[in-house]
């Protein structure tokens, strides 16, 4: 009997992704053809994500087979989807519908969120709950039929840090039901449609000046129960699968020899031999060290899932990741010295995405010292290596077995 | 055991080599940790360096000649295993990993690096083929006769030079005189490697045991691996290398042990890290498991990063070596400089976190950190790897 794996690879090789790519560009000439109607085509052949099921955007076949589709497109000059602002359709939204969607769900969603047409944001966070996010206390309460089968719900709540909220039609979401069980167990996971009477949008501006994120305030907001992801009560267990494809996004990527935060004081460093001295000569070369074995922990990482060997030194990348900007932005800085004293702009501006490596020094010091909060703090990362991979006791639990609604907040 | 058979392909020249561990390699590991868990134990460690030979010889005969480790870089054709650094490499992270009295760095690494460097994977002469065979098949061990703490481009020592041969010597022959200090894994030697000053500098071998050789054990930071003290006193010597390539030998054998030791150090810390999460797991203190407060959580955590890191890196530098990658200089040097400062951290947090009985001499916590220490300084501290980077990636110093 043959493996999933070998069984995809006998349906699609290389040379079978390339045979579709041709057959794809024979159909739609990128040059003559519109972007979206290029896009959905794409999506139709299955050269989407060719690891996605057959109908959904993908062939069935290896993770690893993508590249070769993705270098055979850019080299026909094909348009792209522009991944970067719809991350986290792509990233979280995409991986929790594929794993836990009906198929009308899978069907109606999957194709214009990769395309773009249809840009998701998460609503997860909210003030009162971060990184407890199971203790969150939005409600959604069945609006009609009968309580255990409403066809219908009404939201209210209030989320925090959404970014791309004001561009998206669509949201993650993840709300209590039923606060009369521990937190965990009272959680429901929804598409929450973002047009719907009830949703209102506010910027939240953050220290760098700019506002990447959103605030998102629900009243009484309706989502049908079709438009519910999992079981009712089965929220935190979906929301993990949003979580750790998060973390693997925030983390991974693959970049060049000093590139990433290092690309900027290196350039510094041999441009400028005045603001050299040796102190910072020795924290440059140990930062260098630092950030190049980072880059190759995360090569070998890779070589790992690509070998179906998937490590847990995945939860680590992140923690290096987070610590390398902080500091090496905060070299930057130092470095520059009297340009240390500058910053580029504080204009309110609506970034959309998040550009770590991007403008000046003191920008990517100040937005760096996110990066040890966002997609989970340092501090319940290293809970999660302690616990998960370490196996040490857990912290010792005050909230699992008493019902939300008692909970002291 | 069927020994070990060069199993990677070479990596394209500017891509990350294969950093994960063949099938082949595990099965290498999976030997030498039976051996060590049969006759390398801490106890048996801390009874060794408490008698007067500190190296255990019959446990490096096991691993030597029976299980083949010592041939490992010695081309099939001299006897050898014919495999590469990545094999050596992972029998150097299990010696890290038990602590093991056992000179296999000095002569299964270093020794051999420059010999095969010096005479070439087909030795032109008889003698030079003889004793890479005898170095492969474990029946005799060797040791470079240069200071723990060179590293790769270090200024050459010039204390022992050439002198006049005595009368009866054989044409070709050569006597040297002079010292020198702190020579890891030559204790238990039998063929010293000496870099001599002359006219032209040479690496020439020397019969541990011949007369006018002199090898004095010094106490030292690490009992694991005892250093001594050289005095030549116009010993017999034969030369295998001459002017550059005398040079060149010595700095690939600096180079290699470098980033062996860095897989040694990468296993010390594995180690380390697993017997100090195992501990605060059974310690209890104010009716609770240590290991569960987050103090302790915590920090474990940021180690396991970090031997995370270090394995990534002690892979890369393996990798390289083993593919001749123009890459070497700057992996060997970054392999060096991150896990050294890994390890002396896993062994500092493992004392430290095993509280009390981690002070004690009976527990080998301390075995971890004075090998940890030891082995940061060995062929070039950190700060000299560093340093070196600065030149090698073009960061020039203030």
């Amino acid at each position: 009997m043959l493996t999933d794996t070998e069984a995809a690879d006998q349906a699609t090789g290389p040379d079978d992704i390339r045979r579709r790519v041709r057959e794809l560009l024979e159909a739609h000439d990128p040059a003559s053809t519109p972007r979206l109607d290029f896009l959905r085509a794409r999506f139709d052949a299955g050269l989407a994500w060719v690891h996605y099921p057959v109908g959904l955007g993908g062939l069935g076949a290896p993770r690893t087979l993508q590249p070769v589709a993705d270098a055979e497109l850019a080299a026909a000059s094909a348009p792209a989807n522009d991944p970067r602002r719809i991350g986290i359709g792509l990233g979280m939204a995409a991986p929790t519908i594929l794993a836990f969607g009906t198929p009308q769900q899978q069907q109606r969603w999957l194709r214009p969120l990769w395309t773009g047409e249809e840009v998701w944001c998460q609503l997860f966070s909210e003030p009162g709950a971060g990184s407890d996010l199971a203790g969150l206390a939005t409600r959604a309460v069945p609006a009609t039929g009968n309580d255990d089968a409403p066809d219908g719900w009404r939201v209210s709540g209030q989320k925090v840090w959404t970014s791309m909220a004001h561009k998206a039609r669509w949201a993650i979401l993840v709300a209590r039901t039923d606060p009369d069980v521990p937190k965990h167990a009272g959680l429901t996971y929804f598409a929450c449609d973002m047009t719907a009477p009830g949703v209102e949008v506010r910027p939240l501006r953050q220290l760098t000046g700019e506002a990447e994120f959103n605030e998102v305030f629900l009243a009484d907001v309706p989502i049908p129960d079709s438009d519910r992801l999992g079981a009712v009560g089965n929220g935190w267990r979906v929301a993990q699968t949003t979580l750790m494809n998060e973390r693997v996004a925030i983390g991974g990527g693959t970049t060049p020899r000093e590139g990433g935060m290092i690309a900027g004081p290196v350039a510094t460093w041999r441009d400028q031999p005045g603001l050299r001295t040796p102190g910072l000569h020795d924290r440059l070369l140990r930062l260098w060290v630092d950030a190049e074995v980072a880059r190759i922990a995360g090569a070998r990482l890779r070589q790992q899932l690509a070998a179906g060997r998937p490590g847990p030194e995945g939860s680590a990348a992140k923690l290096v990741f987070a610590r390398l900007n902080q500091e090496i932005s905060a070299f930057e800085v130092e470095l520059a010295a009297g340009d240390g004293l500058l910053y580029d702009d504080w204009t309110m501006t609506r970034p959309e995405g998040a550009n770590f490596y991007g403008r000046g020094p003191g920008y990517r010091y100040l937005r760096a010292r996110g990066n040890s909060i966002e997609g989970g703090t340092s501090e319940i990362l290293r809970n999660i290596i302690a616990e998960r991979v370490l196996g040490l006791p857990p912290e010792i639990r005050v909230d699992k077995d008493v019902p939300w609604k008692d909970l002291p907040r | 055991m069927e020994r070990p058979a060069a199993m990677t392909q070479p990596t394209p020249r500017g891509e990350i080599p294969d950093l994960l561990y063949s099938e082949a390699e595990n099965d290498l590991r999976q030997a030498v940790k039976a051996l060590f868990a049969e006759r390398c134990r801490p106890a048996d460690v801390l009874a060794r360096i408490e008698t007067g030979e500190t190296y255990d010889l019959p446990l490096w005969h096991a691993l030597a000649a029976d299980l083949g480790c010592a041939g490992l870089l010695v081309p099939e054709s001299l006897g050898g295993a014919g495999a590469s650094y990545r094999e050596a490499a992972v029998v150097a992270e299990e010696t890290g990993r038990s602590a093991a009295p056992v000179p296999y760095l000095g002569s299964a690494v270093v020794a051999t690096a420059a010999l095969l460097a010096a005479v070439g994977a087909e030795p032109a002469s008889d003698d030079d083929s003889k004793l890479l065979a005898s170095l492969a098949d474990g029946a005799q061990t060797a040791a470079l006769a240069i200071a723990f703490e060179s590293w790769p481009g270090s200024e050459l020592p010039g204390s022992v030079r050439v002198v006049a041969p005595s009368a009866g010597d054989q044409a070709g022959g050569a006597r040297l005189t002079g010292t020198a200090a702190r020579i890891a894994d030559a204790l238990p030697a039998d063929v010293l490697l000496v870099p001599a000053d002359g006219v032209p500098y040479g690496l020439y071998v020397v019969d541990a045991h011949a007369h006018g050789v002199t090898r004095s054990p010094v106490v030292s930071l690490d009992s694991t691996r005892q250093l001594c003290d050289l005095t030549l006193d116009a010993a017999p010597a034969r030369r295998v290398a001459a002017g550059d390539a005398a040079t060149a030998a010595v700095a690939a054998a600096l180079s290699a042990g470098a980033a062996m030791l860095a897989a040694e150090q990468l296993g010390l810390a594995e180690r380390c890290l697993e017997m100090t999460v195992a501990y605060v797991k059974e310690r209890r203190q104010f009716a609770r498991q240590v290991g569960s407060f987050q103090a302790i959580k915590h920090r474990l955590a940021d180690l396991y990063v970090s031997v995370a890191q270090a394995r990534a890196v002690a892979r890369y530098a393996a990798g390289c070596l083993a593919d001749d990658s123009p890459d070497v200089p700057v992996a060997v040097a970054m392999a060096k400089a991150y896990c050294g400062d890994a390890a002396v951290k896993a062994a500092e947090e493992c004392v430290q976190l095993h509280g009390g009985i981690g002070f004690t001499w009976e527990h080998p916590a301390h075995l971890y950190l004075k090998r940890a220490k030891s082995g940061s300084v060995a062929f070039g501290t950190p700060d000299r790897h560093r340093a070196a980077l600065a030149g090698l990636v073009n960061l020039p110093g203030a």
